[in-house]
């Protein structure tokens, strides 16, 4: 056990647990941020994709140790009112069925648009295709990365 | 407008009625069970002072808000939106003043609250627009006795009572106290499907908001003070059992409370049919945090031995049999061996029409193609989990689940408490699949709280999740049939089988449109154990009988549509035999829609085309795939897809809905499947259980609906099983091969 300060969200904040311990159970036990999701322990589904800094990574094979000072972001602390231009596509295409994978699938669209604002359809399925959805909403999801990253270039 | 009686359901409206007689109540305590705050949070709508409960599916506010319960578990199909559209249409209600919450389970009021089978809204369309027209007549009748004039004359519009002759007018709001306290009337008028505002125009899904900003919505996310961790090893292989095992070697871990064994069910109890189970001998370590046992479950030593043949006894819904549990270490080599065996052998006899063995002797060409598929794993997204509290004198569980109705009774057994003192929330679900409907998982969860006399959420880890069971079988089918000197379809012979169930549908088509007729079953039995996946047994036949038609009719030298309608129109004009189980009218609709909607008549350079059409879970679905080659490698670029599935509540949902199942269908058909070895299986994680992904899926999907007044009928299977054909028989087109055992990509790698 060791007392890590993290900074998620913009606030720090303080945990004891085991330093070999996952932040995706760092965020979901100890911090009570459920949003980001446990889909397969070994970074292949990534239903656990926060962002670290700008990065999107799985938190599933994160050990918080490996943190330190930098930012964690989760789907809770995207955006203040969930008005993200990535979450307001989500809602405006309508992605979702049952919307388990959903938080991971905005953080990693969220971090792609970050470093690539205008991606092409096969950059796009590229920074996706490490997350899964079984409902299969990937046509939807594709269009939704588009068109927010059409209204972030008109913001 | 139609008069309907409100018999459907009427216990609901009575027995909330009888509850309100008092006057004003400001929400039944199952209500306040049902996370209270969630309605709070939902959109920016003002909430009312009071609310006024008019029957179990709705309540009024007295500033004219409605919140309406959705009866049926939400995993994805919809129905949290969907339902309450049905409800808020013959209310009458503007749709933005609308809130949804999630019914509790509570069968009395609500009826069998199952998602699947695609029976959701083909079930509950009846009753939960008479709920909405008893409580707009209640209303009417209200606003009849307040301003003293006839309730024939008062109309509604948006929420809004409105008089006429008299200019009064009022919001439900102001009616909703007095209505509340109005007698249940035996009749109400029903809309007329031309009259409807807000069925069949699309809404946004009601959770939308919560998904994307990640609130707590499954049952893995659920929270409750002092709630423990508890994670369960079951045998690694399906005909092993528990022999011994070492909790010392883990109870001093960090966070480590308890390591003991369960039995999910206790020994000579009668199963029900969802009670599928073959581990009910587990290992279960407790503890503060997942991680934590996590490790510890990993360290822990156990060991298994083979188990010798058993059985129990099933009661499928009253039906009772014994089922036999055999030995043995199965193989998916075995397995198809065995059913080679069992292929060449004549099988049972289901239908029989004409004399197939002359026709085939006599014919001037027989083509026999024989196909089979593999073992699935469902891998919803959200592992199997659930929470349970459990003490001397009462349950209370929460999680995932699709049929809290049939594991009540299992969990009243199990306990040795009355179902009235099991209290199960329906959390929404990451997925369902069919693979929820076996809720097994959830007396695992009561067994375990009731064992360490605490609160305990039990969760799978993936590993769990997909080696534990519940998968849908692997089939096999052997198609025969002959032509005359005419190119005419003078016989067809299906016989089909699967480990341990056949997929047979011996009364679908072709059955009715040829006169010479033969459909024969077999089964090999198997200790793994299988249930419902997405459209069961269809999402193989379906996809295997469109490969075969499209062989036939390539034989017959005619284009695959015309093929079908042709058999289509003697089935309708003339059928053989008077048990067919599709209307032949219906089925030729979607092919002739999506004969339209793709051009089908145009064939565009370097595009390769797949047709196929099938009739499952009450409704039809027609796809035209296209593939194209990208580097030498098939692409699916395109898929046009029609349904008949009647009234479509929410066209964008539903859509969706559908492009989900092309995707579902083209993934399994290409990547999915569950091998074994030694009785394990062979994947147990998506390294090696290859899931669709985003740049497999097909770059575009194009869905119609049929437009009818039909009452609405399955959607969330139906459009899955057919994909599989149109994909293989557009594969044929690109690349010459024909594809016979699924998944393809595996069978020669050739799809990327």
């Amino acid at each position: 056990m060791a007392d890590f300060n993290l900074n998620i969200n913009g606030k720090t904040q303080k945990v004891e647990v085991d330093p070999n311990t996952p932040m995706l159970w760092v965020l979901r036990d100890h911090m009570k941020l459920v949003g980001t999701k446990f889909g397969c322990g070994i970074a292949q589904c990534g239903a656990c994709t926060i962002h670290l800094g700008d990065t999107a990574v799985r938190s599933c094979q994160l050990p918080v140790s490996a943190v330190g000072e930098q930012q964690i972001t989760t789907i809770e602390g995207l955006s203040e009112n969930g008005d993200h231009p990535v979450q307001k596509a989500w809602l405006e295409v309508d992605v979702p069925q049952c919307g388990y994978c959903q938080a991971g699938q905005i953080m990693t669209a969220s971090a792609l648009l970050k470093s690539n604002p205008n991606p092409t359809d096969t950059e796009i399925e590229s920074a996706m295709n490490g997350n899964i959805c079984r409902c299969g909403t990937y046509t939807r999801i594709k269009k939704a990365v588009k068109m927010a990253a059409a209204n972030s270039a008109n913001l | 407008m139609t008069l309907v009686k409100t018999n459907i359901g009427r216990r609901a409206f009575i027995k909330n009625t009888s509850l309100a007689g008092g006057g004003l109540i400001l929400g039944f305590s199952w209500l306040n069970s049902c996370k209270p705050k969630q309605a709070a949070e939902m959109a920016a709508i003002e909430m009312p002072k009071e609310w006024f409960d008019i029957n179990a599916y709705l309540k009024i506010g007295d500033n004219g808000v409605v919140t309406i319960q959705c009866p049926n578990p939400e995993f994805g199909q919809g129905v949290m939106t969907s339902m309450p559209m049905i409800v808020a249409e013959e209310l009458d209600i503007a749709w933005k003043d609308v809130l949804v919450e999630q019914a509790p389970f509570n069968a009395e009021l609500y009826g069998n609250q199952f998602t699947g089978g695609s029976r959701g809204i083909m079930s509950r369309w009846a009753g939960l627009r008479m709920a909405g027209a008893t409580a707009r007549q209640m209303l009417l009748e209200a606003a009849a006795h307040a301003w003293q004039v006839p309730a024939n004359e008062i109309t509604t519009a948006d929420g809004v009572l409105s008089h006429e002759a008299s200019g009064k007018k009022a919001g439900y709001g102001e009616m909703a106290s007095a209505a509340s306290q109005i007698t249940v009337p035996e009749e109400v008028p029903l809309k007329a499907v031309k009259d409807f505002k807000i069925i069949s125009r699309s809404k946004k899904n009601i959770e939308g908001d919560k998904i994307v900003t990640g609130k707590p919505l499954f049952g893995i996310d659920y929270q409750y003070e002092g709630a423990l961790i508890a994670m369960a090893a079951h045998p690694p292989a399906f005909g092993m059992k528990l022999k011994s095992f070492d909790g010392s070697s883990i109870i001093n871990m960090p966070g480590i409370v308890d390591v003991f064994e369960i039995n999910t069910y206790e020994e000579g109890y009668e199963q029900n049919y969802f009670d599928t189970n073959t581990f009910t001998n587990l290992v279960v370590i407790v503890g503060k945090t997942t991680w934590e046992v996590m490790n510890a479950k990993k360290a822990l030593k156990v060991e298994w031995e083979p188990f010798s043949e058993s059985t129990f006894n099933m009661n499928m819904f009253g039906n009772k049999r014994e089922v036999t549990i055999p030995s043995g270490l199965e193989s998916t080599e075995m397995h198809n061996a065995k059913m080679a065996e069992y292929a060449s052998k004549p099988g049972r006899e289901v239908r029989k029409d004409g004399n197939p063995d002359a026709a085939f002797k006599n014919a001037a060409k027989v083509i026999e193609r024989s196909y089979s598929c593999p073992f699935l794993a469902h891998n919803c997204m959200e592992p199997m989990n659930f929470f349970a509290h459990v003490t001397e004198d009462s349950a209370k569980l929460a999680g995932p689940l699709q049929a809290p109705g049939f594991i009540e009774g299992t969990l009243s057994a199990r306990l040795g408490l009355p179902v009235e003192k099991i209290d199960i929330e329906m959390t929404r679900m990451g997925g369902g699949f069919g693979r929820r409907a076996y809720a097994h998982y959830a007396v695992e969860a009561a067994v375990i709280s009731k064992h360490v006399k605490a609160p305990v959420k039990l969760v799978y880890n993936r590993e769990d999740d997909m080696t534990f069971g519940i998968f849908r079988p692997s089939y096999h089918a052997t198609y025969k049939a002959a032509l005359d000197e005419n190119n005419n379809l003078i016989a067809f012979h299906v016989k089909a089988g699967g480990i341990p169930e056949t997929p047979l549908f011996a009364n679908r088509f072709p059955a009715g449109a040829v006169d010479n007729y033969l459909a024969e079953s077999w089964e090999i039995n198997s200790n793994i154990t299988v249930g419902a996946f997405r459209a069961p047994r269809s999402n193989f036949m379906a996809g295997v009988e469109n490969s075969f038609l499209d062989e036939v009719a390539e034989v017959a030298g005619k284009d695959p549509i015309q093929f079908r309608l042709d058999l289509l129109l003697r089935a309708k004009d003339n059928p053989v035999g008077d048990n067919n189980d599709y209307e032949a009218e219906r089925y030729a609709g979607v092919l002739k829609l999506v004969r339209d909607k793709s051009n089908w008549q145009n064939n565009i350079d370097g595009k390769y085309r797949g047709v196929s059409a099938y009739f499952c879970h009450n409704s039809y679905a027609a796809h035209v795939l296209d593939i194209v080659m990208e580097d030498g490698k098939p692409k699916v670029e395109n898929v046009v897809c029609a349904i008949d599935c009647g009234v479509v509540v929410n066209p964008d949902a539903a859509t969706n809905m559908a492009e989900g199942a092309i995707v579902d269908g083209v993934g399994n058909a290409l990547y999915g499947g569950l091998t074994f070895k030694d009785g394990s299986t062979v994947q147990s994680n998506f390294d090696t259980y290859r899931i669709i992904r985003h740049s497999e899926a097909p770059k575009n999907i194009d869905v119609h609906f049929v437009e009818n007044e039909i009452n609405p009928t399955g959607l969330g299977e139906p459009p899955f099983p057919p994909v599989l054909g149109a994909l293989a028989n557009a594969l044929y087109k690109a690349t010459g091969k024909r594809h016979y055992e699924q998944p393809f990509a595996v069978e020669r790698r050739i799809v990327g």
